[in-house]
């Protein structure tokens, strides 16, 4: 009836079908999931605020982060990776978007954070553009599935003004 | 008889092939992306992504944000790379762009793994963004590419029972 090529096709074709149709379930649930993230962030120190010898403005900053992602944990999570960048349009660019500080939460029970941190990344402009400048701290996360689909979002939280002089 | 049996056998051996081959060009179409799947090969997205996993890329023509996960090439090297942006500078004027990236479980940024003196990614050395994750599949390829004496045994043993199998 059926040569052994034509069975190990349909077999092959059949089990690549059902995964992907699993992962598609997965990810479609949890498009249905409608998560509710509360977060605060706020600069509380300027530790240094410089112009680097290639005349690019360099800050480094302490901040308080309290966030509840309790919610984005569901049973197809894997991790969340949740990182806070510094948002701002200068006379060169448009948009100028560096990440300050990253964390991966792996599991819900450790997804209440409240803490205080240095950034982990300097704020280094292109150019000198940061005295004075207001820059808005925005919460994203990114939600890594055990299969299927990854889910991004962002929060804005506040906004920040860096002081008029360097500190050095 | 002999040779119509033969013939079947190979037609249904070309079914494979060019069934698989549609698959992957149709991907292709519908994600935009010249590689739509990528094996993970390093663990420098740890835990997140660990060796032998796959990924499915897209690309259009969204704007490449900071937190994305995107393959890359470098100049010079012949592997792409999957890692994580976490900067980004997009021009006033043009729809220039630079980027910087970082895998989640390395120390510092990939300034070191770039070319020679450069500083940041452009929108054309991007492959694609990293959109759906499945774990494990992909060790198939890494066995095969790592151990090429079992790709051939198995090609040879599926040819042999491709030929001596009989209706």
């Amino acid at each position: 009836m059926h040569t052994w090529t034509q069975r190990l096709l349909s077999a092959a074709t059949t089990a690549a079908f059902l995964l992907l149709a699993a992962c598609a379930a997965a990810s479609a649930l949890d498009a249905f999931h409608a998560p509710s993230v509360q977060a605060q962030a706020r600069v509380t120190k300027i530790n240094r605020f410089h112009k680097q010898l290639n005349g690019n403005d360099k800050v480094m900053l302490t901040f308080n982060i309290s966030a509840n992602l309790e919610s984005l944990f569901t049973w197809n999570t894997k991790q969340v990776f949740v990182f806070l960048t510094a948002e701002y349009e200068n006379s060169k660019n448009s948009l100028n978007q560096a990440s300050l500080w990253d964390h991966i939460i792996p599991d819900k029970q450790h997804a209440n954070l409240h803490l205080e941190v240095k950034s982990k990344y300097p704020l280094i402009d292109q150019g000198s553009s940061l005295r004075g400048k207001k820059v808005q701290l925005v919460l994203h996360w990114h939600i890594m599935p055990k299969a299927g689909v990854m889910i991004r979002d962002r929060m804005p939280l506040s906004e920040f003004k860096l002081p008029d002089v360097y500190t050095s | 008889m002999q040779v119509r049996s033969v013939l079947a056998q190979i037609i249904s051996l070309g079914m494979i092939v060019t069934s698989a081959l549609i698959i992957w060009k149709g991907l292709i179409v519908v994600t935009g992306s010249e590689s739509p799947v990528v094996v993970v090969l390093s663990g420098s997205m740890e835990p997140g992504f660990k060796r032998g996993d796959i990924l499915f890329l897209h690309m259009n023509k969204d704007p490449i944000r900071t937190g994305e996960i995107v393959v890359f090439n470098v100049d010079g090297r012949e592997i792409p790379i999957v890692h994580r942006v976490i900067k980004v500078h997009e021009r006033q004027e043009s729809t220039e762009v630079d980027i910087l990236t970082k895998g989640d479980n390395n120390f510092g940024d990939d300034r070191l793994l770039y070319a020679h003196g450069q500083l940041w990614l452009q929108q054309h050395h991007i492959m694609g963004r990293a959109v759906g994750f499945l774990p494990y599949v992909g060790w198939v390829t890494i066995v095969m590419t790592e151990k090429p004496i079992i790709k051939y045994i198995l090609i040879g043993a599926l040819g042999l029972l491709v030929i001596t199998s009989k209706e």
